[in-house]
């Protein structure tokens, strides 16, 4: 598994990995909805698809898990798949996503908390021996 | 030495209770922890770890911003956050000071409802399962629940404006509920333009839910008469059945925070502030850009009262209705908030001056005589609502006149975390927890499973150890201890 969840007193810190930034970011997504729901109960079959800037890579994994918790409120619609391709345009940089998900039935998806923002704690991009990290702290 | 160290170097004991943090490294003010040998022991463990979480660094930061009036404070049950620590107060310059979304957090005007009913234990102890399972049903809860009130564009924008009275215009409450809430339910400045379409779109059936988490309903005893002259003020009385109400601004409180975070990243750059860590992000009380965050605020607190306030409607019809007595004998006692920021009359220095108050996981605490606390309780100060854990106490106390000058008039919201959600998992077993639970005769009621162990009772510190130090530190005082019968969890 790609992510482990990190100790935060009152929070859930999660740091994810891939070997580009975008699978680290599609770990980070899938991180924050395990918190949420049974994902591997959740089946892929509504997609929802993302294309969002921002100056700095952290800015844009903030953006990313910030626009993922929307449909959960507009539409029931919780995830469990995420395709991500980053890359660097001439302001900084750009993410095109996709999650794939379903409703939420709480039977099936036995949700467990409810993460409520993507703080700037702890917040981080990087690349270490090859490997790219994405770390945060989401208020639950 | 790094870091870690030095922080650890300037703190000194002051008081039985009471340490100070003195400023070095960018501080421009102390730090001023009320807490017990124990806490700091943890405060000290946790800043010990330079990679670690650590709510002395926290509160370091908040001492270290601009227009910071006084020092920084810590209440006893201080945890880690993000941005402030969590028990944390910081009092702010309105010319020359910050406002700090880190100081207010997503869950914006979270806080705690405490419901006073006619019956006592032996009224509900034999039917408490089938009192319960009404309740748990009555009150939407967990992750996709949707609220009974349905609100259009423009219903949204009168709950942002106008907060818990449009609720009970609607029908969802009776008078007193709003003259026995913080600010009657209603803080001024709120503008619905400050809050983006995507805010008000999260919450259009979110309105009456508790949500999930550490959010709860619990049905409680009065175990204990602490304060005899207090609680009568309060209407409180041995073996009397209460319900505590725990929630917020829910999703609209969570996309407040998320819009004004990157926004008050650019307001850092563009006013050149410079803050000790990103996770402080803030802008000039004065700026376009703060006075656009505490509007929105200010919706974000409405939107939490008018939620306790719906949520208080669903708990009158169901109690009244399972145990058959009128609703309107089901009253409010207070409603008070933990995470907010406020504009507050203070006295520093023998000079009373307006500040920007922020409270993380505290409540306001003032003392008696003050013309914000309700006529009927000015003489004793208005309640404070302590959230124990599942299993233990919960208490209602008021602040003190010394409390003003030592805390901004602050109190304790609750037992503070000592473990985190991780650790908790690996130490607690759902199932466990249910048996001790009921062993004690607390029946839980859980929309979220997975998340019992997460919020099981060993993972907080010691409720009455966190009481003792707010207590000794001379800003709050106990007037009842609550122990629940029924715990209903989103």
């Amino acid at each position: 598994m790609p992510f482990v969840y990190l100790d935060h007193a009152a929070d859930l810190a999660i740091r994810a990995w891939g070997s580009n930034i975008g699978e680290a970011f599609a770990e980070a997504a899938l991180a924050m909805f395990s918190k949420m729901v049974r994902t591997d109960r959740v089946e892929p079959r509504i997609p929802r698809d993302y294309t969002l800037q921002a100056d700095s890579l952290r800015g844009l994994l903030v953006a990313w898990l910030a626009a993922l918790l929307v449909p959960k409120d507009l539409e029931s619609l919780v995830f469990s798949r995420f395709d991500v391709d980053v890359r660097a345009i001439e302001l900084g940089f750009e993410l095109r996503g996709r999650a794939l998900g379903e409703t939420l039935d709480p039977e099936r998806h036995e949700p467990s908390g409810e993460v409520k923002g993507i703080t700037y704690l702890g917040l981080d991009v990087r690349k270490a021996a090859g490997v790219w990290y994405a770390e945060f702290v989401a208020d639950v | 030495m790094g870091v870690a160290l030095s922080i650890l170097d300037h703190m000194e004991r002051v008081g039985d209770v009471e340490w100070v943090l003195a400023p070095h490294d960018g501080m421009l003010v102390a730090g001023r922890i009320y807490a017990d040998v124990e806490s700091i022991g943890q405060l000290r463990g946790e800043a010990a770890d330079p990679k670690g979480w650590s709510a002395l660094r926290q509160l370091k930061n908040v001492a270290s911003l601009p227009g910071i009036v006084a020092p920084a404070l810590a209440l006893p049950d201080v945890h880690p956050g993000y941005g402030f620590p969590i028990g944390g107060v910081g009092a702010f310059d309105l010319d020359s000071g910050v406002v700090v979304v880190g100081g207010v957090g997503f869950d914006i005007n979270c806080g705690v409802r405490l419901l006073r009913t006619p019956l006592h234990r032996g009224d509900v102890a034999p039917d408490i399962d089938r009192i319960a399972a009404d309740l748990y049903r009555a009150v939407p809860a967990g992750l996709g629940s949707k609220g009974a009130l349905c609100l259009s564009t423009k219903e949204i924008d009168r709950v942002l404006r106008e907060g818990a009275p449009y609720v009970v215009r609607l029908g969802n409450g009776i008078g007193s509920d709003l003259e026995y809430t913080e600010e009657n339910g209603h803080v001024d400045g709120a503008e619905p333009d400050a809050v983006s379409a995507l805010a008000k779109q999260r919450q259009f059936q979110q309105v009456g839910t508790l949500g999930s988490g550490n959010h709860y309903l619990e049905v409680q005893i009065v175990e204990e008469i602490l304060e005899p002259k207090a609680a009568r003020a309060f209407g409180l009385t041995a073996t009397q059945v209460v319900v505590s109400v725990h929630t917020g601004s829910r999703a609209l409180g969570h996309q407040i925070g998320q819009d004004s975070l990157r926004e008050m990243a650019s307001a850092c750059e563009k006013y050149g502030i410079r803050i000790p860590d990103q996770e402080m992000v803030c802008a000039p009380v004065r700026s376009p850009e703060g006075q656009r965050y505490l509007a929105a605020v200010a919706c974000g607190a409405n939107c939490a009262f008018a939620n306790r306030q719906a949520i208080t409607h669903l708990v009158r019809t169901s109690l009244a209705r399972s145990c058959g007595i009128a609703p309107e004998t089901i009253q409010t006692v207070y409603d008070i908030g933990h995470n907010h920021v406020r504009i507050e009359a203070h006295e520093i220095g023998g000079v009373v001056r307006r500040l920007l108050v922020h409270r993380k996981g505290s409540t306001r605490a003032f003392g008696p005589g003050r013309s914000d606390v309700p006529p009927a309780y000015r003489q004793v100060g208005h309640p404070t609502l302590v959230g124990g854990t599942m299993g233990t106490a919960s208490y209602v106390m008021h602040g003190t006149s010394a409390g003003m000058g030592l805390a901004f008039g602050s109190g304790i919201h609750g037992a503070g975390r000592a473990l985190s959600r991780n650790q908790a998992i690996k130490q607690f077993r759902s199932d466990a927890i249910l048996s001790d639970l009921a062993a004690k005769g607390i029946r839980l009621l859980a929309h979220d499973q997975r998340g019992i162990a997460e919020e099981a009772p060993g993972a907080y510190k010691d409720v009455d150890s966190v009481v003792r130090a707010a207590v000794a530190a001379g800003i709050n005082v106990p007037v009842a201890r609550l122990r629940p019968l029924a715990v209903i969890k989103g």
